[in-house]
């Protein structure tokens, strides 16, 4: 793979071109096969897995700055075959590589949820990449929002002022059964492509780039991620916990800036 | 004469204003002395409709005309200038900018040659750096022919949280306050002192499903200041003008956002997820609200990931 810095990057001027003047099937096609390209290189990538992978989006994102997506296997993750990456690649957005998701066997089961960014209409990718380096394609078209829905932030002052703050959000789990759990930590997740009228320039990006998620000290996830995501990054997942244990979440942002929280299981 | 507005503006259909408008023709509400708006449609914006589908005005004074939202379109702005025009031949001195939805501003620049003072939230020049490229390419889409010539003009005279501006348009005071995040994170209202008209901006959408893009605990709080005021008259965003006396609007807006707010921290208490109250809070409303369909999901989105935090 490609470094990090360059895969998020990377097509951004080609894209910021490509997207005002795209509007055919055809470019759309061509879009995919530049990024997959970049991302991918010759790799071969088996499309419509819809054997392994579901990704739930809608048709519409209602709210262009929060648009919930989830991404599920229908396999289980076993030592011998797992999924070990689940990238997620937005067409459209300025920077279409979007997210990295890490994932461990001793998940038992992928089931993991969080909030995008979307001001276009899009193809949406989530692929699969199993720990035997072959790779696997779902993709959903998402609409955009209508009207005055913009995905910019509703409140910066609000958002600027609980920055860091994080929740770990589950019910109580009980050892040995799958539990749902939630990691969310406040943040702008500013996109530096705003333009300052005061300074002439461009706003400095800060944003979320991981989130660690570890249990009783074991990683579980880490998600690599860049603008596409949302104000507040958000990281829904399901797990077991065979044992007693802290939940631990960590997250580093584009300033270098950490945060963290923990939760005894 | 309350009445007689009342009854004018039930008699036309909202399909009737939105063709008028592609017509060139643009009917103005009288409201009361010096104060005329235009009715938007309860439709989404489009090349047909010219992006008229949000309430847009003037109030007169003795030596100067005040605008009150510019309009959907540049298209949208020429028409409500020309209708201007043939009430009044006095200076257009004023163009205040309520909020930054492209409803409410695309027309700023069709009044550009009168050299007036654009007026906003101190917050807007902000709201509006973060989303005109976003609207710029959004708009020009949709909206075709209606949106050549339209210019995002930045606010140069601002209104601070606390401290309300006064303008005189000659014998004729108005009020403008700046609000705390509501309906958005720069909300601004007009109050004619004079016939004691008050004009909402978005803090109130009638019969038009509200569309919230700031803070849904704001807001509430904004509608329970909003109507301990004791206007006459009252022009909301969206929808007919009507009596101030009446409470009925402002109830059915704060009916809406308290159910939708109740609904969400109840799922959120119980660590439920975004996806399910986007698909079961609020559905009664369904039926009480034009474009329930493109706002609802939307504004439960936004209010949940608010509440998340609380």
């Amino acid at each position: 793979m490609m470094g990090r810095n360059s895969i998020f990057l990377g097509m951004f001027i080609m894209l910021i071109s490509h997207s005002f003047t795209a509007h055919s099937a055809t470019a759309d096609e061509d879009i995919w096969a530049g990024l997959k390209q970049t991302y991918f290189g010759d790799r071969e990538i088996r499309e419509n897995a819809d054997d392994l992978l579901v990704l739930e989006a809608p048709t519409r994102a209602e709210d262009a700055a929060i648009v919930p997506i989830s991404v599920k296997s229908l396999q289980p993750q076993t030592s011998e075959r797992y999924i070990k990456n689940i990238h997620i690649i937005i067409d459209k957005n300025p920077m279409p590589y979007s997210a990295n998701f890490h994932l461990s066997p001793s998940l038992g089961e992928i089931d993991i949820a969080t909030r995008v960014r979307i001001d276009q209409y899009t193809d949406m990718r989530a692929i699969a990449e199993m720990n035997d380096g072959s790779l696997h394609m779902v993709s959903r078209y998402v609409k955009a929002s209508g009207g005055c829905s913009a995905p910019a932030g509703k409140d910066m002052e609000a958002a600027m002022a609980r920055l860091g703050k994080m929740q770990i959000r589950m019910r109580d789990a009980n050892i040995g059964e799958t539990t749902q759990a939630q990691v969310v930590v406040s943040h702008p997740n500013n996109s530096g492509l705003q333009f300052d009228q005061k300074t002439r320039g461009y706003i400095p990006p800060h944003y979320v780039k991981e989130i660690i998620i570890n249990f009783a000290d074991e990683n579980l996830i880490k998600l690599e991620a860049g603008i596409s995501i949302s104000e507040d990054p958000s990281v829904r997942f399901n797990f077991t916990p065979l044992k007693h244990g802290v939940l631990k979440a960590m997250v580093n942002d584009s300033k270098d800036m950490t945060y963290s929280m923990d939760k005894q299981i | 004469m309350h009445l007689l507005i009342l009854l004018l503006s039930s008699f036309l259909p909202v399909q009737a204003i939105a063709s008028n408008a592609a017509a060139g023709n643009y009917p103005l509400q009288h409201v009361s002395d010096g104060v005329y708006y235009h009715q938007g449609s309860h439709e989404e914006a489009d090349n047909e409709n010219l992006g008229a589908i949000a309430n847009v005005g003037f109030i007169t004074g003795d030596e100067c005309v005040a605008v009150i939202d510019s309009g959907g379109s540049f298209r949208e702005g020429e028409l409500l200038r020309e209708a201007i025009r043939q009430q009044t031949d006095l200076p257009i001195c004023y163009v205040i900018n309520t909020h930054v939805h492209p409803d409410h501003i695309l027309g700023n620049a069709a009044f550009k040659a009168d050299n007036p003072k654009f007026i906003g939230h101190e917050k807007l020049p902000a709201a509006m750096a973060s989303r005109k490229q976003h609207f710029a390419k959004q708009f020009s889409e949709i909206l075709g022919e209606a949106y050549q010539g339209t210019e995002f003009i930045e606010a140069d005279n601002l209104v601070s949280i606390g401290k309300p501006l006064r303008i005189d348009l000659g014998n004729r005071p108005l009020l403008l306050t700046a609000y705390t995040t509501a309906h958005t994170d720069h909300d601004l209202t007009v109050y004619d002192v004079k016939t004691s008209t008050l004009w909402t901006g978005d803090l109130l959408f009638v019969e038009r499903i509200p569309a919230l893009d700031g803070s849904i605990n704001g807001w509430i709080d904004a509608i329970n200041t909003l109507t301990e005021l004791d206007a006459e008259m009252i022009i909301p965003g969206h929808g007919p003008a009507f009596d101030g006396q009446k409470s009925e609007a402002w109830q059915n807006l704060l009916r809406y956002l308290t159910t939708i707010r109740e609904e969400i921290r109840f799922i959120i208490n119980d660590m439920g997820t975004i996806e399910e109250a986007i698909a079961a809070v609020g559905t009664q409303e369904a039926e009480k609200w034009k474009l329930f369909e493109e706002y609802h999901r939307r504004n439960v989105t936004a209010a949940f990931v608010e509440l998340e935090w609380e």
